[in-house]
């Protein structure tokens, strides 16, 4: 099976250590995961804040760059959830039946990284070891649009060594939402506050969530109250192993 | 007479009003409150059904196929309608569907009229007109006389008074009933029943005067011409049943093709609205009846731009809406920004798709800032009982928000979507861009960390820190190590290295000290 990593434009350019817990995870469990460089973004910032047209040429790229795949992992629900909901809506509206097959072909085979391990590689216990106390915020696309389920849970509950604690009123929005963190951002850092109390209050150490957007957002009101709490991706908890633990 | 002055006219963009109202604490208090505690009621009935699921569907196509031939249920409602002895009246907009009411009224003599709560009149703003005809018009729902008699907007669809505390109802009643007709005690407590008391008596009298009354209706039934008020507290029943004369202003919407439809939305609608199994009262009337109840029964079939809404093929499912309000009190920006933000009758996530398409894009900057308030979390789509994807249409709206204002001098968010978008189509200009903020996270940052900005990076760094860009990008670091082949460089944060990342690197020059003893 030739499977390549999406990182993500985001974490690509500002969290490259969950790019890189992903890769060391994968390879692991026996994954020769791939890294196909001509790829950069979902255009999910473009299609949500109103611009599809400018989207066109992104999910263009980003089919271009994976058509040769049997699978893709990424480690982003909401990117994930983009590829599959909006990519066929952007080729539609491209009028390019060329993209349109491009998009049907590549779109079902992109996996968020607990589906991956879940549904294609069957495993749930891989072999990590996190000694700490830890909170799990769902993220609104990888519950509600993707359909995730229980899965990174699952994969937290195997991780040896690990205390895992209830999120208080985990189902609700951390209040990110891409752009509606700038064009409103004082509804923004309300929804935030509440999130990042709830946190607080949960006695845990550290936050992890399958997405690093929504911890940017939660983990950069988290070290602005000076809170002690750090935020990790659900990779870079999965990537951990006992020998560096 | 009472003179409604409050207006959604003049509301700023939601960022504006939102901002205010998240300042005021007592909103937060109330609406926090409201919220959860009908959420919690409504997912505990909702949880009781097992076939909740198969119920939505059927809703939704229920409501599909009267939307797929609007036409055709509309004139056999009609000719229903007519048949069983009401007056049908067709109203392109608000203004003719207000001239309509005013003259029925005005050809009656009275001076008064009692209403039912309704969303339409509330939307064409009858109320006003009446009173500019020299008209007084009583609210006789329990929250809507609150906002009435306060001289105050709705902040929800239901519960308009949701932002108002019982200590708050009590103090309008002691200030206003007076003024209006029979006053409250003055030693009136806040305590709910006597606040409903006070209500009631200070209503009665009007049930008992009025000759005309003014309903809206959630259903109207092609098949039979049966109009169906669901309502709560029994006002509704007297309003359609004592008074002389009965005008029922129904949106074309909200057409079903026949009785069997409406079994089908009972299950749902108390459900998803109040968190009941079943509503208290549910009146159902066919045009006249003689001796029995209202001898002149008028309906007016209102569009007010409805079938705009209907023209486009992604927002139409904006029209299966019932007007159940679970999107509202599921959403977390509508339980922070209180009903008044939006701007309009219809608040919450169902108004920021149907204000926008009712009243048109590039109507107002308020109009148009609504698609973008919402977080698209999703949560309105999960308990919508006729499955509205609210997420797709306010995507689809802010597309053609952004459309309508192509062509301009390009603001700030149009350049860096613009710039954006050139910088994606190629990853080596990805590359290059990352090289700029590794740059200018070193310079900006500290400790990883980047504290406050200027404007308008302020947005975000006002009230969050925000992670400073990295010196290396993972697709650099791909191409330095082979894909973490050759020495794993810098682990990620707090992710340790694997056993063989580990002996590799410690075979390696810059083997690192202490992170890879065992």
């Amino acid at each position: 099976m030739k499977v390549a990593l999406f990182v993500t434009c985001l974490n690509d350019t500002m969290f490259p250590g969950t790019g890189q817990a992903t890769v060391k995870l994968l390879r692991r469990l026996g994954v020769d995961v791939d890294f196909p460089s001509a790829q950069t973004c979902c255009g999910q910032m473009h299609v949500n804040s109103g611009y599809v047209p400018e989207a066109i040429p992104i999910v263009r790229t980003f089919v271009e760059a994976f058509e040769g795949y049997d699978a893709v992992v990424t480690p982003s629900g909401s990117c994930a959830a983009s590829v599959r909901e909006q990519h066929q809506i952007v080729a539609r509206r491209s009028g390019d039946p060329a993209l349109v097959r491009g998009v049907e072909t590549v779109s079902p085979k992109v996996y968020e990284l607990s589906e991956f391990l879940v549904d294609v590689l069957g495993v749930v216990d891989v072999g990590a070891y996190f000694p700490h106390k830890v909170t799990m915020h769902p993220t609104c696309h990888s519950t509600r649009l993707l359909g995730v389920g229980d899965r990174p849970e699952r994969l937290l509950e195997a991780v040896r060594g690990i205390t895992l604690i209830d999120l208080p009123a985990a189902q609700e929005c951390c209040g990110f939402g891409g752009t509606f963190a700038l064009k409103n951002p004082d509804m923004s850092v309300a929804m935030g506050s509440d999130k990042a109390r709830h946190v607080r209050e949960s006695g845990a150490e550290v936050l992890v969530a399958g997405d690093n957007s929504c911890l940017m957002h939660i983990g950069g009101l988290l070290t602005r109250e000076r809170s002690g709490i750090r935020v990790m991706h659900l990779a870079e908890i999965l990537a951990s192993t006992e020998l560096a633990a | 007479m009472i003179k409604n002055t409050a207006t959604f006219l003049g509301t700023p963009a939601f960022p504006v009003a939102a901002r205010e109202a998240l300042a005021n604490s007592q909103l937060r208090g109330n609406m926090r409150h409201a919220t959860h505690t009908i959420r919690a009621k409504r997912a505990k009935v909702v949880g009781e059904l097992d076939d909740f699921e198969q119920l939505r569907v059927a809703a939704k196509d229920i409501k599909d196929e009267v939307l797929g031939n609007l036409d055709g249920y509309l004139e056999q409602l009609e000719a229903s309608l007519t048949r069983a002895g009401a007056t049908v009246h067709w109203a392109r907009d608000g203004a003719e569907a207000n001239r309509i009411v005013t003259d029925i009224v005005r050809s009656h003599k009275v001076d008064e009229v009692v209403k039912v709560k309704s969303m339409a009149t509330m939307e064409i703003e009858l109320n006003t007109a009446l009173e500019e005809a020299g008209i007084s018009v009583w609210e006789t729902d329990l929250a809507e006389l609150i906002v009435q008699l306060g001289n105050d907007l709705p902040s929800h669809i239901l519960v308009p008074a949701i932002h108002r505390n019982r200590s708050e109802v009590r103090e309008i009643f002691l200030r206003e009933m007076g003024k209006a007709g029979m006053p409250a005690a003055p030693d009136l407590s806040d305590d709910p029943v006597e606040l409903a008391g006070a209500a009631r008596r200070h209503l009665r009298e009007k049930f008992l005067r009025a000759k005309v009354a003014i309903s809206g209706a959630n259903f109207a039934i092609a098949e039979t011409g049966s109009l169906v008020v669901v309502e709560s507290e029994g006002n509704g029943r007297m309003c359609l049943t004592l008074p002389e004369v009965l005008i029922s202003v129904v949106g074309i919407e909200k057409t079903l093709p026949t009785w069997a439809d409406l079994e089908v939305f009972m299950q749902l609608l108390a459900r998803s609205a109040t968190g009941e199994r079943m509503n208290p009262y549910t009146s159902t009337w066919n045009g006249v009846t003689e001796g029995d109840g209202p001898q002149e029964v008028h309906v007016v079939l209102l569009d007010n731009g409805r079938t705009n809404v209907l023209a486009d093929e992604v927002g139409r499912q904006a029209l299966r809406c019932i007007r159940c309000s679970s999107c509202l009190n599921i959403c977390p920006v509508y339980e922070r920004a209180g009903g008044h933000a939006y701007g309009s009758i219809y608040p919450g996530p169902i108004g920021a798709i149907l204000t926008p398409m009712l009243r048109g894009i590039g109507t107002d900057e308020s109009t148009d800032s609504l698609p973008f308030a919402s977080s698209l979390c999703g949560a309105c789509y999960e308990v919508c009982p006729v499955l509205i994807d609210i997420p797709e249409v306010l995507v689809h709206l802010r597309g053609k928000v952004v459309d309508s204002h192509r062509g301009g001098v390009p603001g700030a968010l149009q350049l860096a979507m613009g710039g954006a978008s050139l910088t994606m189509r190629r990853s080596s200009l990805l590359g290059l861009m990352q090289s700029g903020a590794g740059i200018a996270g070193r310079v900006l940052g500290r400790r990883g960390l980047i504290g406050r900005m200027p404007p308008p990076l302020s947005r975000w760094t006002d009230a969050r820190d925000a992670p400073a860009p990295p010196r290396e990008s993972f697709r650099k670091w791909w191409v330095r190590t082979d894909g973490g082949r050759r020495d794993s460089g810098t682990p990620p944060n707090g992710a340790p290295k694997s056993l063989s990342a580990s002996l590799k690197a410690l075979g390696s020059r810059k083997g690192r000290k202490g992170r890879t003893q065992a």
